[in-house]
């Protein structure tokens, strides 16, 4: 029984650990204090900040189409690439497995460093083109992309493939009518993984990026060095806005599975 | 040409070979030339000889398996007790401990700062507990969900089996259990050990001005010297090359991957 | 009908070597009649799913043509030969419904609407699933995704219906009753099937025409009665049906001699000649010791429900019987087989088969002497567990009083010797042939076996010999009980 306890007890410190300062910050969110510790009284100021400041909006607007145009252009590699090595020799295969796994294993700052060395160093292409930038982004998703298909294709049966040739199905539309369909799960995890791994990139950022473009996390460290109170505390609204959407996309997809689950179930009852 | 699912990967090699392949031969070019572009071993000789650099090197290293052991003991704990539990939540508070992983890192080590302030003061006195604090707050999910997944998967009937020749659980535990969870180690292992050398913005942020190998590249870059900037990151390749063959890494699903679950 | 469209399919020396180069098919010949109902049959890696899937197109032989109605199909793509597969594991397309799944081959020719919602009306209707249109395939049951796969094959009206395996993931009382349903469904269809199986029996029951293959090469192509009654060589014999095969040597015009005996026998080939003979269980007799052609102890009686199944040792040979008389272990009988019911088949090698003993220390012995190899170097992807047991490249554990190792070893590798105790066996020589630059000759040994073996020298009839039998010259065979 008490180890129970002592289970349960570490299991909430450890909890706490985590969640306590983006919980506090949430709740200084809403009201005016510019500091931790007296709470001054029920404040939307930090929101209105957080909506109404071009350089904020901006900034989060950036931030969001560099994710979702990074992510949609690794997507489109990554599984093409996953595809082709699967169906494709030895050679060819372990060869992209093996770059694949580069970026993977790679410090983001030696992959950021390296990105700019080649492009901006030596082929001199401007950071203010936003190519660096974007390719150093397609660069670290495209291989997560590439992991989260790769176990979906292994696991295809593959006579799915020759049963649609057999039905006279020419190879593309075979690929686009039954092969793709049957991957679409593993293209949209990893779709999902590369929009939060390019989210959450400070390094590849910093070493890219132009000069007068922010993401969140390259404004967000510079803010924090900086002392202007008014944005530091509509980073905290920030960070709560960001904290519940996770909450409640975490909520919806978990909800959606269960459902699914159970209605395969129900189906499967009826036979 | 007649359409063929091989060449499917063409774009994706070729995409590779650009972004991945010959970055990495242009870094291996700038840190053995100087900045005239003639061939030179001072880049290298000078980061061994340098006391400045190798203090750097020591000090993330040591940065480094402080937080890794302390990450260790905070989520091996966790991992065992939540695969553990027969608790019909236990897929809702592995799922608390996996969400930190998609919110802003820059956002949370703020709060992190804001905390901090408040109970040590001032928080440039205690830049190497910070550091940790900070480095452990960031990467504590990374190790908590392989070693998890690990001790899930074991089959419960080896436990039983080892009950049943007469281990108590505490010698189950350490025959059984921990010797079969070491692969999870090892890829939590892997995915705090190499962030926490080079991840010099949890520093930064938390006022902690001592540099750490990540740093030293900050540092170059910012100065424009792009070939010691080289050679630091092929020192840094070079130690993860190293420490992915020690673990023989790769092998166990990888880690940032493991967040989608 | 003429020749010309009497034939609808045939292959002309197909070969298929992989990448590898393993040789998976070699130099395959067959011609299908319009309608027919043809089946290869053979062990699992004999190459029959690869010429199956030749004629389908997923893989082009390496050399000879496949002609289709007199044209050759070789550079056609799958999806352009009228051909469809129903494949092993159904191969249904999960994201589909069954509607959908059936409708693909039509879609992809652009069949109007109308016509492919009849279609497939109609063939939901011919495998007895009407009303499933709006199921997904995850909730049928195999049976079910069976007849689906059939349907959606057969929705496009083939000329050649190609089946691999399509009844291995069925239980045996489903894989009957299907058995049945496909017989009947080709009555009526009149499309030629081409199918696949490895089993014999099921290839008995349904197929107008057998092609039984081994090791990539065909080894009979017959009606099911033929293959059953006259098999051409001992791969058949042994494969299809329950078998005893012996090799013997013709002693005599419609004398054999096998299993340590004479027996008179209806097939004349020359004395001398080296023979296989085979005798099917059912047909052997068992009467009062002495009244037989050979005598024997009874080892062990099984009772199989119709039957028992008796095995009988005589020397070291060994005759399986099935009758419906009961028999003790221990028992002294004789056996007797009619000669119409031994069929002898020249003899292709002269191969020497025996048993070794495998020892409950997994040790292997023959005649009392251990032979130096070991179990898991024989028995490919086996392993010796820590507590002692040995299991199986698949995970089953191989018990020593369950399995037996067959030892195949050629004429030229055996050697004679007067040293009675250098060799494993000793016997006498009771035949000798001049084969132009060596002898052949035949030694019966103390175990009642015949060992062919051929020596340049000449050694006189009735001599005792002992035989040299060298182990790295051996090939061995796993055989369970």
């Amino acid at each position: 029984m008490i180890v129970k306890i002592l289970k349960r007890l570490f299991i909430i410190l450890v909890l706490l650990f985590l969640y306590l300062p983006i919980l506090i910050l949430a709740v200084y969110s809403f009201t005016s204090s510019t500091q931790i510790g007296a709470i001054r009284g029920f404040s939307l100021k930090n929101y209105v900040t957080l909506v109404t400041t071009p350089e904020l909006t901006g900034m989060i607007a950036g931030t969001i189409s560099l994710a979702v145009a990074a992510a949609l252009i690794a997507t489109v590699l990554g599984t093409m690439g996953a595809l082709g090595a699967f169906y494709s020799g030895r050679k060819m295969s372990s060869m992209i497995t093996t770059l694949n796994q580069i970026p993977v294993i790679n410090a983001d700052v030696v992959t950021g460093f390296s990105i700019c060395i080649l492009l901006v160093v030596a082929f001199h292409i401007s950071k203010d083109s936003y190519i660096p930038l974007l390719a150093g982004h397609v660069t670290l998703c495209a291989p997560f992309v590439f992991l989260s298909v790769m176990p979906r294709i292994t696991q295809m049966d593959p006579s799915i493939y020759e049963a649609a040739l057999d039905l006279g199905a020419t190879p593309f539309r075979a690929l686009i009518e039954v092969v793709i369909p049957q991957i679409v799960p593993g293209i949209i995890s990893g779709f999902a993984l590369a929009v939060t791994l390019s989210l959450d990139d400070y390094f590849i950022a910093t070493y890219t990026k132009p000069a007068t473009f922010d993401t969140i996390s390259t404004y967000v460290v510079n803010a924090t060095k900086g002392a202007q109170t008014t944005i530091k505390t509509a980073l905290w609204a920030l960070s709560t806005v960001i904290f519940v959407i996770v909450v409640l996309v975490v909520l919806i997809s978990n909800i959606r599975a269960l459902r699914s689950q159970g209605e395969l179930r129900k189906e499967g009852r009826n036979v | 040409m007649q359409f063929s699912r091989k060449h499917l990967g063409i774009p994706y090699a070729v995409f590779l070979l650009v972004f991945v392949a010959a970055p990495l031969l242009f870094l291996c070019y700038y840190a053995f030339t100087n900045g005239q572009g003639q061939f030179t071993l001072r880049n290298l000789s000078g980061f061994f000889t340098d006391p400045n650099t190798l203090g750097t090197l020591f000090y993330s290293l040591l940065v480094a398996v402080v937080t890794t052991v302390v990450c260790l003991l905070l989520a091996y704990p966790v991992a065992y007790i939540l695969a553990k539990s027969r608790l019909r939540s236990r897929s809702v508070i592995l799922m608390l401990f996996i969400m930190p992983m998609w919110i802003n890192f820059s956002l949370r080590v703020t709060a992190l700062k804001e905390i901090l302030t408040v109970i040590e003061g001032n928080l440039a006195m205690f830049p190497f507990l910070n550091a940790i604090i900070g480095m452990t707050y960031d990467f504590l999910p990374f190790m908590i969900l392989p070693i998890y997944t690990t001790i899930s998967r074991l089959d419960d009937a080896l436990r039983e089996a080892a009950m049943d020749l007469g281990a108590d659980s505490v010698q189950t535990f350490l025959r059984i259990t921990l010797p079969l969870s070491v692969p999870g180690i090892i890829s939590g292992i892997s995915m705090v050990f190499l962030p926490a050398m080079t991840n010099y913005v949890i520093l930064d942020m938390l006022y902690n001005s001592t540099y750490i190998m990540g740093s030293l590249i900050g540092s170059y870059f910012s100065a424009y010297n792009w070939n010691g900037g080289s050679m630091i990151s092929l020192v840094l390749l070079a130690m993860i090359c190293i420490f992915t063959l020690l673990t023989g890494g790769g092998e166990e699903e990888t880690g940032r991957g493991g967040a989608l679950l | 009908m003429d020749k010309q469209t009497d034939t609808i399919i045939e292959l002309h020396g197909i070969t298929k070597v992989f990448e590898d180069g393993f040789k998976a098919v070699d130099d395959f010949n067959l011609e299908v009649k319009r309608g027919e109902f043809v089946t290869f049959l053979g062990p699992s890696g004999c190459g029959k799913t690869t010429t199956l899937r030749m004629i389908a197109g997923f893989d082009n032989p390496t050399e000879g043509d496949i002609l289709l109605n007199g044209s050759s199909i070789i550079h056609l793509p799958p999806y352009k030969r009228p051909i469809n597969t129903v494949f092993q594991r159904y191969a249904l397309f999960p994201h589909m419904n069954i509607y959908e799944n059936i409708a693909f081959g039509l879609r992809q020719k652009k069949t109007p609407g109308d016509v492919i919602d009849r279609k497939v009306r109609r063939v939901l209707d011919l495998v007895d699933l009407e009303g499933f249109e709006k199921r997904k395939i995850q909730t049928l049951s195999g049976g079910q995704q069976q007849r689906i796969a059939i349907a959606r094959a057969l929705v496009n009206e083939p000329e050649i219906l190609l089946l691999d395996e399509p009844l291995g993931a069925l239980d045996l009382k489903m894989r009957k009753e299907m058995q049945l349903e496909l017989k009947n469904m080709h009555r009526r269809l009149g499309i030629t099937f081409i199918y696949v199986t490895h089993d014999q029996e099921e290839a008995l029951t349904m197929s107008d025409k057998i092609v039984v293959m081994n090791e990539g090469r065909t080894q009979q192509i017959g009606v099911p009665e033929d293959i059953y009654n006259e098999p051409k060589n001992a791969f058949v014999a042994d494969f299809i049906g329950e078998s005893n095969i012996f090799n013997g040597m013709m002693t005599g015009h419609l004398k054999a001699r096998f299993c340590g005996g004479e027996f008179d026998c209806v097939d004349d080939y020359e004395e001398g000649t080296h023979i296989t003979a085979v005798v099917r269980p059912e047909d052997v007799e068992i009467t009062p010791p002495g009244q037989g052609t050979i005598n024997g102890v009874v080892d062990s009686v099984i009772f199989k429900g119709m039957h028992y199944e008796i095995t009988v040792l005589s020397g070291k040979n060994e005759m399986v019987i099935q009758t419906v008389h009961n028999a003790r272990r221990g028992d002294r009988v004789g056996l007797r087989v009619d000669p119409e019911n031994i069929h002898i088949m020249i003899a292709e090698d002269h191969t020497n088969l025996f048993f070794a003993d495998v020892t409950p220390d997994f040790r292997l012995e023959y005649n009392g002497h251990r032979l130096d190899t070991s179990l898991t170097a024989i028995i490919p992807g086996s392993t010796r567990k820590q507590d002692g047991t040995l299991v199986d490249g698949s995970g089953d554990v191989l018990e020593p009083g369950r399995i037996r190792i067959q030892i195949s070893l050629q004429p030229d590798d055996i050697e004679m010797t007067d040293d009675q105790e250098a060799g494993l066996v000793i016997g006498t020589i009771s035949n000798l042939i001049y084969k132009g630059d060596h002898y052949s000759y035949i030694i019966h040994t103390e175990l009642e076996q015949d060992f062919v073996v051929n020596d340049e020298f000449l050694w006189n009839m009735g001599d005792r010999v002992s035989l040299l039998m060298p182990v790295d010259k051996m090939k061995f065979i796993l055989k369970r009980k």
